[in-house]
């Protein structure tokens, strides 16, 4: 089983180190060739505006969409929010769209709001998880296909749909793995059932 | 417990510019343009490097309505520069609500003898540095991202190669020495010894280090990301060069793959006049701005 993390700009190396405690195999993905050795793919937070493009010039944007539809596991933290929603308020920029989420880009404010905190997550055991959000997107609206499992405050911060699941907030940014080892178990469901339909 | 402005939340925002490019910007539209070009985030000032050495005279922090023309424009972060040692202007880039402080030897030092306490800020500060000891007096200092500092408005990579070089240098020293050699050479270097275990814990320098100073086409950005930095900034590189749309996307487009030849082959293609340059050994000692801070 191999993950990979969009290795085009942002904080790669954290989800890399977080996913090799998980005991899985991490690589940094630099181009369209890397993808097909992969069972899961980490968008990471950085800016939007740079992945979306860069994500669109190196024509990762169609094979992801498909990949996506047909139960790749992809999980973006704060940027990587933004490049999975269908739908993005305040500004717009290239993405994949394959959640069906409204997120509202730099929700809290400037570097000046940015703050963690302690986040009550459903089906997380132990302590709250110390989530830190960055000039952090938030989710406004879910479709029927979308779970929030996280908010802070009444601002809903990580939610899933099937293979899917984004954070407003960074998990890399700390030494806690608990939200990585929640989508490792999604991308060994994935690879399981990829195999048994090979069968 | 809710926390705002922690180190943490400080440093993770450097975190988060990691393998991209920020670019000096003086008006609204240029810094539209370095977003449209895949900019991390936009430095705002009233002149780049280059126009700020041809000007003379004191260079200040800029106009706030320049910074806040700026900040409107753009949905990336917006940095801005203060003088070294001048925690006003600092606090009036926070109370803006900028993005990042860059403390920078590009304006004239306000102080000779000490930097800003950047510990006292809810905003990060990324400051300048020619070798490890200057870095880690910075960090020691508060602040949450360093730039090599090369040699500003000069078009010319050399002396962020030289620093940068240097910075890598010194950190293999520091991380691969026995513990009982730690303290000599946090004398010698004049680093603080606490900053020095910092770096042997994480195996690294515990903050982001961009190269900066006299980066000009899309081979010198790959140049300063192959020599182990974790971004660039590109001053006057880009808005004094003849087509700043099209350089600005291909060193953005360098930067991300700066280990593949040919994707650098291919963007260096036809950019037209880079920044003319000045050879800095014809630089006289009181024009470095490489010497102000300490």
């Amino acid at each position: 089983m191999k993950i990979g993390v969009l290795a085009l700009q942002g904080a790669v190396r954290e989800h890399l180190l977080l996913l090799d405690r998980c005991g899985v195999e991490a690589v940094p993905v630099h181009k369209l060739g890397d993808l097909p050795d992969l069972d899961g793919l980490v968008i990471p937070g950085g800016e939007s505006t740079a992945i979306g493009q860069l994500m669109e010039e190196c024509g990762f944007l169609g094979p992801l969409r498909v990949l996506a539809e047909h139960g790749f596991p992809i999980y973006g933290t704060c940027a990587g929010m933004i490049i999975l929603a269908e739908r993005v308020q305040g500004g717009s920029v290239p993405r994949l769209g394959v959640m069906d989420i409204t997120v509202r880009r730099n929700s809290f404010g400037r570097q000046r709001e940015s703050f963690e905190a302690d986040l009550n997550i459903s089906g997380l055991e132990g302590k709250p998880l110390r989530a830190v959000f960055i000039r952090a997107p938030h989710v406004v609206e879910t479709g029927p296909g979308t779970r929030v499992l996280a908010r802070f405050g009444e601002r809903a911060v990580f939610v899933q749909q099937g293979n899917l699941m984004a954070t407003a907030f960074h998990p890399e940014l700390t030494e806690d793995a608990r939200i990585h080892a929640l989508f490792v178990q999604r991308v060994r469901d994935f690879v399981k059932s990829r195999t048994q339909a090979h069968r | 417990m809710t926390e705002q402005g922690t180190f943490r939340v400080k440093k993770g925002l450097a975190e988060m510019l990691k393998g991209g490019v920020i670019m000096d910007v003086t008006t609204p539209e240029q810094a539209r343009i370095a977003e449209r070009a895949g900019a991390v985030a936009v430095m705002a000032l009233e002149r780049v490097p280059a126009d700020i050495r041809a000007a003379g005279g004191v260079a200040r922090m800029a106009d706030p309505t320049v910074v806040k023309d700026i900040m409107a424009a753009v949905t990336i972060p917006v940095m801005a520069k203060v003088r070294i040692g001048h925690f006003v202007e600092a606090q009036i880039l926070e109370s803006l609500g900028v993005d990042f402080i860059d403390e920078s030897e590009v304006l004239t030092p306000a102080d000779e003898m000490y930097h800003i306490n950047k510990h006292a800020f809810q905003v990060p500060f990324v400051c300048g540095a020619r070798n490890l000891g200057e870095a880690t007096r910075r960090l020691a200092e508060g602040a949450a991202m360093i730039r090599t500092k090369g040699e500003p408005g000069t078009g010319n990579v050399v002396e962020a190669v030289r620093h940068l070089r240097t910075m890598m240098s010194e950190l293999r020293t520091v991380l691969n020495a026995p513990a009982d050699e730690l303290v000599t050479i946090a004398k010698e270097m004049d680093a603080p010894y606490e900053v020095l275990l910092a770096i042997r814990a994480a195996g690294r320098l515990p903050v982001v280090n961009f190269s900066a100073g006299g980066i000009a086409t899309p081979a010198d950005a790959a140049l300063m990301m192959q020599l182990g930095a974790d971004g660039v900034f590109v001053g006057s590189g880009i808005f004094k060069s003849q087509d700043p749309e099209k350089r600005a996307r291909a060193i953005v487009r360098a930067t991300t793959h700066y280990n593949d030849p040919q994707v650098l082959a291919e963007v260096s293609c036809d950019l037209g006049e880079a920044m003319s340059g000045i050879d800095v050994r014809t630089l006289p000692e009181t024009e470095r701005m490489q010497d102000r801070g300490w």
